[in-house]
């Protein structure tokens, strides 16, 4: 009965984050409120006893990407006003697809057909520990997927830094590598001059005025 | 008592939810990479509710996979959002129409 009662209210509270993080005017306020959506997330992860993920979820989400996700969008100079003009103009047929879709959806999950009904999420046995499930799962059966995941993590990382590195021109650096390469003719040039004798200077002939004088 | 009928409805008032989101955001870039954040944890949501039902943790497995392609996802998607930001000085989707298409 406790478990419904903490599913229902944290259920409702993650519809209405999810509701915000996509009317919201403010990307940050979104962005805020997806971490929100997140953490409830998490609780509900939680309950089904699936400890390990739901902390990840956490460090993950709300650690890392959300993070990223703020600072893009306060890092950007963006207008949104601009990106908001004609937000409600795709109401109806928005409200259409999405309405039928969850329909649709809830109405195939709760038909008797479906056998769904009353499906209790197993309640795991005594000395049950999450952590160690996963761990053993990872680290034997799913070994190899587990290093590629992290091989596309560092693709990710590859890839996001190349995509953002960028050439400062204002910036005045020097190369060691091309300090040490260079030659001595690429620096001196010895240009042969010839010799010519001492000139011989007169003293200046005094002018003819100042003679009379 | 706990089913997997609730874990499933709210997953899937979520994806609708979501799905709601990309139709009315579809000039905000960051909001759209926001509602496919949101997806995914609907998706997630389903996962462990079938994993922790049928008592096999390998959806859970699934789960922790889904985490790290949405990261690296999320990574690379908001480098291409700052790299097009520097060069059109915009991240409205319609300004994005240089393959003329």
């Amino acid at each position: 009965m406790t478990e419904l009662v903490i599913f229902y209210s944290f259920a409702l509270i993650l519809v209405f984050a999810a509701f915000r993080v996509i009317t919201a005017k403010n990307p940050v306020h979104a962005a805020l409120y997806l971490v929100l959506s997140f953490f409830t997330g998490a609780v509900l992860w939680m309950l089904t006893k699936a400890e390990f993920l739901a902390v990840s979820l956490i460090v993950i989400y709300v650690g890392a990407v959300m993070v990223l996700f703020l600072f893009v969008v306060m890092m950007l100079d963006i207008n949104f006003e601009e990106l908001r003009k004609g937000f409600w103009r795709y109401l109806p047929v928005a409200g259409t697809v999405a309405v039928l879709m969850a329909y649709e959806m809830v109405m195939v999950l709760t038909h008797p057909s479906a056998q769904l009904r009353g499906a209790a999420v197993a309640e795991p046995a005594a000395g049950y520990n999450n952590a160690k499930v996963l761990g053993q799962l990872i680290y034997t059966q799913y070994f190899l997927p587990f290093q590629l995941a992290a091989v596309l993590l560092l693709v990710g990382m590859v890839a996001a830094i190349a995509l953002t590195l960028r050439k400062r021109k204002n910036t005045k650096y020097i190369n060691p590598a091309d300090q040490i390469k260079v030659k001595r003719d690429e620096r001196l040039t010895i240009v042969s001059v010839n010799a010519e004798a001492r000139a011989v200077i007169e003293p200046p002939k005094p002018a003819d005025g100042e003679q009379q004088a | 008592m706990l089913t997997l009928e609730h874990y499933l409805v709210l997953g899937a008032i979520l994806f609708a939810i979501s799905v709601f989101g990309i139709f009315m955001n579809r000039k905000n870039l960051i909001v759209l990479l926001m509602a496919i954040e949101l997806m995914l944890l609907a998706v997630n949501i389903n996962f462990i509710a079938f994993s922790q039902y049928l008592g096999d943790a390998s959806g859970q497995i699934f789960v922790f996979f889904i985490l790290t392609v949405a990261a690296a996802e999320s990574a690379i998607g908001l480098a291409i959002l700052v790299a097009l930001f520097r060069s059109l000085r915009s991240i409205n989707v319609e300004d994005l129409d240089h393959l003329k298409g």
